[in-house]
C-alpha cells in the first residue's frame, strides 16, 4: 500500500504501517466494492488466480465469513484453516503450522491469533502476505478501517455528498468517545489510532481498572471516567465490548455496576446530539455495555458496520495482492466485471 | 584437572586485577602462577600466547547461569555452557538450580558437581531454597552446604512468601551461606511477558510493573535487617530496585546485587517486533532504568554483572511472545556487550568492568581466594592460573550458529560488537586460544 512505510506494504500488520495516506486509499477503493456488493451478482475478476488463506487460531465466525466473503468476492481461492482444531492439538509449532500452511502456495494470510503479535511472527516466516483479523489485546486494524469507512459513508450521506468525491476531510475535529475495555481491546488499539490519524479528536471513557497502565504516547483529546459528562459532548460514541469471557469481570466489582456506570442505558443516549452516532464493534453484550433499546436505534450503525466489513476487506486484499496499487486500477478491473 | 607439567607463557599484555595495571608477561606452570614480569623468557616446551594490545585479567567469574543438565539437555548441557563459558572469558559458573529434577537434594547436586569436573571452567551450583522451588518446605541447605554449595536461590520464581524467606534467611546464616532472590511478585506480575509501560499498552501485552521487582527487594532488605542474614538479589532491572540496594548498602545490610548485560543495554522498545528473543525474566525496562543500572556500577551499589546465560531451544522461541520461553543466550557476548555499555560515559575503566566480572561476583558466590578458592586473581606468583585475555578493539559479528551453546537464542544475533576474548587459561590449561575452544 503505498502509504504504507512500516513493512514496505507487504503486509497488514497495525494501522501504523498504513499511516493517514493508507487509510484514506483503502476507503477509496472499498466505496468502489461497496457498489459491487449491490450488484446481482457481487462478484469481481480482480484476484481470479490467487488463494487466501484464513487462519484462525481463536474462534471467529463473524470476523471469518467477513474475510472469505471479500475473497471470494474479488474470486480468489480461499482456504480454510482452524488452527485450534487441528495440528496445535497434535503438538505441532505455530512456526510448523504456519510453514505448512505457506508450502500449499498461498499468496495471502489472514491470521487471527489470541496473542499479541502472532501476526508479526507469521510475517517473519512466510512469503506470502500477512493481515492481521485480530491479535489478543493489540490490533484489529481491519475493523478500525471499517468502522472509519462507516462514518465517512454517514456523513455523506447525511451533507448529500457523493462518497467519491469525499476524502477524509469529514474526520476533522470529529470528537470521538471510546467507551469500555481499552485495556484489553485489540478494537481501541486500531481504531484510537486510525481515527485520530485521519484528525478526529479521540476521548476515552473507562474505569481505571480498564485502562491500559500507560496512555504514553496514545494520540487522546482526554480521558475520562464519566461517562455522562463525555456524552453531550461527542459525535460518535463508540462502545467496545465487555470481554467477559476473558475474564474481564476481574477488574470490575461486577456488571451490574459496570452497566451503571458505563452502560449506554436508554438515559443516556437520551443525552446524546441528535446527529450524533453509535458504534460497536460486535457481538454486543445487550444489557452490559448497551441497552437493548439503544442497539435498535436509527443512529445505531451496528449492522451497517458488518455490512461495510466485506468491502472494506476486499480493499485491503485487492491493495495487498492486486497488480496495481491505485485506487484506478481497482476501477477499471471492476468495470470489467459484467463479463 | 590440567596436566601438572604444563607451561604457558602469555605475552605482551596488560595485567589488570585488584592490584592495578601493569605492563606483564604472566608465565603459569602446573596450574598456577609463576612469574609475573616485564619481558620473561619463554622456557623450552612453553605454549606462548601472544596478548599484545590485550587486557590480562583474572578469569571471569558468571554467578548466574542455566545450564539446563540435568533434564533439558536439548538446550545446553554442563559441557557445552562450560565450553560458551571459556569462549566467553569465564573460568567460574555458578549453575542455577532450577533443572529437572531441581537442585534441592544432594543427588542433583552431586550430578551437575561430577559433571563439571571435567567441564572447560569451575562449575558450582546453587541449591533450592525450597522444595521442588515450590516456596513452601525448605530444602535440605545443610546437606547441600556440606558438598560446598554456597549460594541457595529458587531462581525462575522469587520466595513469595514472607514467612518461608524469613526461615530460609534465619536457617541460612548458621549456615553460613547466601540467600539469592529472583524478585518477582507474582500477584502483581502474573501473566506479564515484558516490562509494564508505554509499549506494553501500546503493543497490547500484558505487562510486569518495576513494582512486582521493587516490592520483593523492599521485603527482602527488611528480612536482611530482621535476620541479619546475608542477600543477593539476582538480575535487577530497575532504578528503583538499585536504589532500595544503595540505601540497604548504606545502612550497612549485608546485602549484594547482580546486573545483566542485556539490562545494561537493551529496552522494552525492542519488543515492537514482538520478537521472543527478546523475551526474557525480569524483562527489558525503560531506557531510564537502563541508565539508572549503569549508574549502580559506577557508584559500586551493583556487585556482579551475571549474564543469567538462560539457553532454549528454536522451538521455545519460534512461536508468540506468548507462548515462548523466557531468557537470553549470554556467556559469550557478556563482556564485549558490558564492556561497551559501561565504559561509555559511565566514567568507568575497563579495569572497573572486569571487578563487575571477576573479583567482586568471586567474592559473592565465595569462590574468592579468602574463602578457600581459586578465582578472581590477583594474578600473582602462587595465585591460581585462571585467566581472561581480552582484545578490547576486536570487532566481531555474532552468528549464532558458530557460538559453542547448544542453544541460539542471542538477542545480539547479526550485531557487530567491539571486544572479544582471545585466550582463556583455566587452572593453567590454555581452554581458549585465539577464539577457539581447544576442547
Amino acid at each position: 500500500m503505498s502509504g504504507a512505510p512500516a513493512n514496505g506494504g507487504r503486509h497488514l500488520l497495525s494501522v501504523g504501517d498504513l499511516g493517514a495516506e493508507g487509510i484514506e486509499e483503502v476507503l477509496r477503493v472499498a466505496d468502489a466494492f461497496v457498489e459491487v456488493g449491490r450488484r446481482p451478482i457481487p462478484k469481481v475478476p480482480a484476484l481470479r488466480g490467487r488463494t487466501v488463506v484464513t487462519l484462525f487460531a481463536e474462534e471467529s465466525t463473524r470476523t471469518r465469513l467477513s474475510f472469505e466473503t471479500a475473497a471470494r468476492r474479488l474470486s480468489a481461492d480461499v482456504l480454510s484453516f482452524s488452527v485450534e482444531r487441528s495440528s496445535v492439538k497434535k503438538g505441532e509449532s505455530l512456526r510448523d503450522t504456519v510453514e505448512t500452511v505457506a508450502a500449499m502456495g498461498v499468496d495471502a494470510m489472514v491470521v487471527r491469533h489470541p496473542a499479541a503479535g502472532a501476526p508479526h511472527q507469521v510475517a517473519r516466516w512466510v512469503d506470502a502476505a500477512v493481515i492481521n483479523a485480530g491479535d489478543g489485546w493489540h490490533e484489529h486494524p481491519t475493523q478500525a478501517l471499517l468502522d472509519c469507512y462507516t462514518i465517512r459513508q454517514v456523513l455523506a450521506e447525511r451533507a448529500g455528498l457523493d462518497l467519491s468525491s469525499c476524502g477524509t476531510e469529514c474526520f476533522g475535529g470529529l470528537r470521538v468517545a471510546v467507551v469500555g475495555d481499552i485495556r484489553h481491546s485489540r478494537v481501541a488499539r486500531s481504531g484510537v489510532w486510525a481515527l485520530a490519524a485521519l484528525g478526529a479528536r479521540v476521548t476515552l471513557v473507562a474505569p481505571g481498572s480498564l485502562l491500559p497502565s500507560s496512555l504514553e504516547g496514545w494520540p487522546l483529546d482526554g480521558v475520562s471516567h464519566d461517562l455522562d459528562a463525555v456524552l453531550g459532548a461527542v459525535d460518535v460514541c463508540y462502545l467496545l465490548r465487555l470481554q467477559i469471557e476473558r475474564g474481564a469481570g476481574a477488574f470490575l466489582p461486577s456488571l451490574r455496576e459496570y452497566s451503571a456506570g458505563y452502560g449506554l442505558t436508554a438515559r443516556r443516549a437520551a443525552l446524546l446530539a441528535e446527529h450524533a452516532l453509535v458504534m460497536h464493534p460486535g457481538p454486543m453484550n445487550r444489557g452490559i455495555e448497551i441497552a437493548d433499546d439503544v442497539a435498535d436505534l436509527p443512529r445505531s450503525l451496528v449492522l451497517r458496520q458488518v455490512r461495510n466489513g466485506v468491502a472494506v476487506r476486499m480493499a485491503v486484499l485487492f491493495l495487498l495482492l492486486g497488480s496495481g496499487t491505485a485506487a484506478a486500477d481497482a476501477g477499471e478491473l471492476i468495470g470489467a466485471a459484467g463479463e | 584437572m590440567s596436566e601438572p607439567a604444563l607451561t604457558v607463557l602469555v605475552r605482551g599484555g596488560t595485567v589488570v586485577d585488584e592490584l592495578g595495571e601493569r605492563r606483564a608477561d604472566v608465565l603459569v606452570r602446573g596450574g598456577a602462577v609463576v612469574e609475573v614480569d616485564n619481558a620473561l623468557d619463554a622456557p623450552s616446551g612453553a605454549t606462548v600466547l601472544d596478548a599484545g594490545g590485550c587486557l590480562v585479567s583474572p578469569g571471569l567469574v558468571d554467578i548466574h547461569v542455566h545450564l539446563r543438565q540435568p533434564g533439558m539437555e536439548e538446550a545446553e548441557t554442563v559441557e557445552s555452557g562450560s565450553r560458551a563459558a571459556a569462549l566467553g572469558g569465564f573460568t567460574a559458573v555458578l549453575a542455577m538450580p532450577n533443572t529437572d529434577p531441581p537442585v534441592d537434594s544432594a543427588a542433583v547436586a552431586g550430578e551437575v558437581l561430577s559433571l563439571g569436573a571435567s567441564a572447560l571452567c569451575r562449575v558450582s551450583v546453587a541449591g533450592a531454597i525450597t522444595v521442588g522451588r515450590a516456596g513452601e518446605r525448605l530444602a535440605p541447605m545443610g546437606e547441600l552446604a556440606a558438598l560446598g554449595v554456597r549460594v541457595f536461590t529458587d531462581d525462575g520464581a522469587g520466595v513469595q512468601d514472607a514467612g518461608v524467606m524469613r526461615r530460609a534467611l534465619e536457617y541460612a546464616r548458621g549456615l553460613g551461606v547466601t540467600l539469592a532472590q529472583h524478585c518477582e511478585l507474582s500477584s502483581l506480575a502474573d501473566g506479564g511477558l515484558m516490562h509494564e509501560g508505554e509499549w506494553s499498552s501500546r503493543l497490547g501485552v500484558p505487562g510486569v510493573p518495576a513494582e512486582a521487582e521493587e516490592l520483593m527487594v523492599a521485603r527482602d532488605v527488611a528480612l536482611a535487617r530482621l535476620t541479619g542474614a546475608r542477600v543477593h538479589f539476582l538480575h535487577l532491572s530497575t532504578a528503583g530496585s538499585a536504589a532500595l540496594v544503595a540505601q540497604a548498602k548504606q545502612e550497612g545490610l549485608a546485602v549484594s546485587a547482580e546486573v545483566t548485560p542485556h539490562h545494561l543495554t537493551l529496552t522494552d522498545a525492542e519488543l515492537e517486533s514482538y520478537d521472543p528473543l527478546y523475551k526474557v525474566n525480569p524483562p527489558l525496562r525503560r531506557a531510564a532504568d537502563v541508565s539508572a543500572l549503569r549508574a549502580g556500577c559506577a557508584a559500586g551499589t551493583i556487585d556482579a554483572v551475571a549474564s543469567d546465560h538462560a539457553p532454549h531451544p528454536p522451538e521455545a522461541k519460534e512461536t508468540t511472545l506468548e507462548a515462548a520461553a523466557p531468557g537470553m543466550l549470554g556467556l559469550e557476548t557478556a563482556l564485549a556487550v558490558t564492556m561497551g555499555a559501561l565504559t561509555d560515559g559511565t566514567g568507568m575503566s575497563a579495569r572497573d568492568v572486569l571487578a563487575l566480572m571477576s573479583w567482586r561476583p568471586a567474592r559473592v558466590a565465595g569462590m574468592a581466594a579468602e574463602h578457600g578458592g581459586d578465582q578472581g586473581g590477583p594474578i600473582q606468583p602462587g595465585a591460581a592460573a585462571n585467566l581472561c585475555v581480552f582484545d578490547p578493539a576486536r570487532e566481531w559479528e555474532v552468528d549464532p550458529a558458530r557460538l559453542a551453546s547448544r542453544s541460539r537464542n542471542t538477542p545480539w544475533a547479526g550485531r557487530t560488537l567491539r571486544g572479544r576474548v582471545r585466550h582463556t587459561i583455566y587452572r593453567g590449561e590454555p581452554v581458549v586460544i585465539d577464539g577457539a575452544a581447544q576442547r
